[in-house]
């Protein structure tokens, strides 16, 4: 067990290092900053004062040292677009990201989770095709095509709920929450939903497959033997057994969830950090894309770790399996 | 009905070529799944469509001349305002949306398919070193694979995209763009591809035919793509199809964000998103049309991706 977590530790460490170098070499050698921040008539001798006090007229290592040691402390410079401190930018974005995700990855369990275990256990129902070509029409809908008719039909057509925004927001220290509010609420829930879609049908099929696995073993057909009811059986022994690799799945979904945001948050105009990042590329800014890139690394890598040593932790199977094949 | 074609598919004589075709399990299968023949046709009409798209257009979307604000922001033909020279209505342009989407699809599939064939020739090469010379080679591909899986695809294809942007000219920008995106999305998505080609390769490597193959002398690169090659591109294949749908997606959305194809070269997703200003002003047709053609087209390839590979599941027959 040790030896495994110093392995994954270690491996962490190196993405996080590949993740820093190319957060470096974009800052470093994509463009001339300079020019993308001052206007046309600004003087040489001014443009060279500016590139002093950034610091970016010093050699390669000591701006790598420097652009790792500020970024251990959310130092990521100044962003070329708002001319302002990038961490503070971020730090403005993130609640409305994570509040998104969570509200978003939050969905996807409560409704694919049951979905899967229907489909699961009456898998030649109508309900049950019905619910799995939805889902694969689902998989297929780009998730902005599915943000657009949303907005279309709730927002457009009907007028029920905003199209964009987070509606009003209580300010609880730095962080801002739109769950407070009715208004905030009634903004979450197009974007949640579209940012949901996705994962709630990966996590449905996944419960489905899943299910379908555990219920063809013989420990079910012996618990059916004994005489248990239908009910401690379905739901006592195999949806248990199934939940070990939806855990590990939802968990990593919840990285693709702060991935996917991006477009979900462009479809909907919603004031989070994936907005911040496609305005950052579309103007090539690039403080702002390197720090997002090793704040999205630093979640990444964070929920990998914690969802490996979970998994250790939950199947004893794992663990023979590695020892028998050695490491890899 | 399509046992009835096949019958008289079978009746006429065939060249040996076809007759084949039409004996094989691929084909018995495929045409006992009337979801997949459905699937093939709408695929293929759409293909077709995008394939022919300026003999079969009505219009030359891309025309300045041929355009005129008069005809701007027109409903399709069977609403009220519309007529039958612009079947589905016209943008704030007055461009014609259906040859708007004839043109536009061309466009996708162009940047998909390339995409899923670099994706294809650098993920064959990288797995087939990987699995072939091992140790050292081996160990930094596969790490470089590893830390490339921890990011979801689109982030990575955003990331390039945003980099390219960065490092060129503004007006460069618009003309490369379509090859810009296609590396962009070939080098998040080859992955895949090297880590089953290693899988598979590490298998037939200790086989006997490659044993022998080396001891009679056989030169390292004619025994890796003469004979290792032909037996790991099997499951490749299915994959391809599968990321085909997945590059049109990506391909689809990067443009939707405003990072992929400029407006003067309009794939579905540029066309979905010019359309998406004018939603609120009730003008649903410009963004909707591509979007159900982009939506159709996706389903039809994915449909036919999990048949081939339930196909080539021998577990499943």
């Amino acid at each position: 067990m040790l030896a495994f977590l110093v392995q994954r530790l270690f491996q962490a460490v190196l993405v996080m290092l590949a993740v820093a170098v190319i957060a470096f070499a974009l800052f470093n050698y994509v463009g001339d900053p300079i020019s993308s921040m001052v206007g046309q008539d600004t003087s040489v001798a001014d443009r060279e004062r500016l590139r002093q006090e950034l610091g970016l007229d010093d050699s390669f290592i000591v701006q790598f040292a420097r652009f790792v040691g500020r970024a251990a402390r959310g130092n990521f410079g100044l962003s070329y677009q708002q001319a302002r401190p990038v961490g503070q930018i971020i730090l403005e974005k993130m609640p409305a990201t994570l509040e998104l995700s969570f509200v978003a990855a939050t969905l996807a369990l409560i409704i694919g989770v049951p979905m899967g275990i229907y489909t699961g256990l009456h898998r030649d129902t109508w309900l049950s095709q019905l619910l799995l070509a939805v889902s694969l029409v689902g998989v297929s809908l780009p998730t902005f095509l599915i943000g657009i008719l949303l907005i279309l039909v709730f927002a457009v057509m009907l007028g029920w709920l905003p199209s964009f925004g987070r509606g009003s927001v209580v300010h609880f220290g730095w962080w801002s929450s739109g769950l407070v509010t009715l208004d905030g609420w009634r903004a979450i829930i197009m974007p949640a939903v579209t940012l949901s879609l996705f994962q709630m049908t990966l996590i449905m099929r996944l419960v489905r497959a899943e299910m379908f696995e555990v219920l063809r073993t013989d420990y079910i057909k012996f618990a059916r033997a004994r005489g248990l009811t239908n009910r401690t059986v379905n739901f006592g022994h195999a949806l248990k057994n199934t939940l070990v690799p939806v855990i590990t799945i939802a968990g990593l979904q919840l990285g693709s969830i702060i991935a996917f945001a991006i477009i979900t948050e462009t479809v909907f105009q919603w004031p989070g950090m994936g907005l911040m990042f496609i305005q950052a590329v579309s103007f090539a800014d690039i403080p702002v894309m390197a720090a997002y890139l090793v704040l999205v690394g630093f979640f990444f890598v964070v929920i990998n770790l914690v969802v490996d040593l979970l998994y250790h932790a939950v199947d004893p199977r794992l663990r023979l399996d590695r020892e028998r094949v050695g490491v890899g | 009905m399509v046992e009835g074609v096949l019958t008289a598919a079978a009746a006429v004589r065939l060249p040996p070529g076809l007759r084949r075709v039409l004996d094989s399990d691929l084909w018995w299968s495929f045409s006992r799944s009337p979801v997949t023949v459905a699937a093939a046709m709408v695929a293929l009409m759409i293909i077709g469509g995008a394939l022919f798209a300026p003999w079969i257009a009505p219009h030359d979307p891309w025309d300045p001349a041929s355009l005129s604000l008069l005809d701007a922001s027109n409903p399709p033909a069977w609403l009220d305002g519309g007529s039958w020279t612009y079947p589905l209505g016209t943008d704030n342009q007055g461009r014609d949306v259906l040859s708007a989407i004839l043109y536009g699809s061309r466009l996708s599939l162009f940047v998909g398919s390339l995409a899923v064939l670099l994706a294809l020739l650098i993920g064959v090469t990288l797995g087939l070193l990987a699995g072939w010379c091992g140790g050292l080679t081996d160990t930094i591909i596969m790490r470089i694979a590893d830390v490339k899986l921890s990011f979801p695809a689109i982030l990575l294809a955003l990331l390039i995209d945003g980099v390219v942007r960065g490092m060129l000219p503004r007006d460069a920008q618009s003309e490369i763009a379509s090859y810009v995106l296609i590396a962009a999305i070939a080098l998040s998505f080859w992955v895949q591809y090297a880590r089953t080609v290693r899988a598979s390769t590490l298998v037939e490597r200790n086989k006997e035919y490659i044993q022998a193959a080396r001891v009679i002398g056989v030169h390292p690169a004619k025994i890796v793509l003469g004979h290792l090659l032909p037996n790991v591109i099997g499951p490749i294949l299915v994959i391809a199809t599968i990321n085909l749908a997945l590059a049109i997606l990506t391909e689809a959305t990067l443009s939707f964000l405003g990072v992929g194809l400029p407006p003067t070269q309009p794939s579905l997703g540029t066309l979905i998103r010019n359309g998406n200003d004018y939603l609120f002003s009730g003008d649903w047709w410009i963004s909707i049309f591509p979007g159900v053609v982009l939506a159709v087209l996706i389903l039809s390839v994915n449909l036919l991706g999990d048949w081939l590979r339930d196909a080539f599941n021998p577990k499943l027959r």
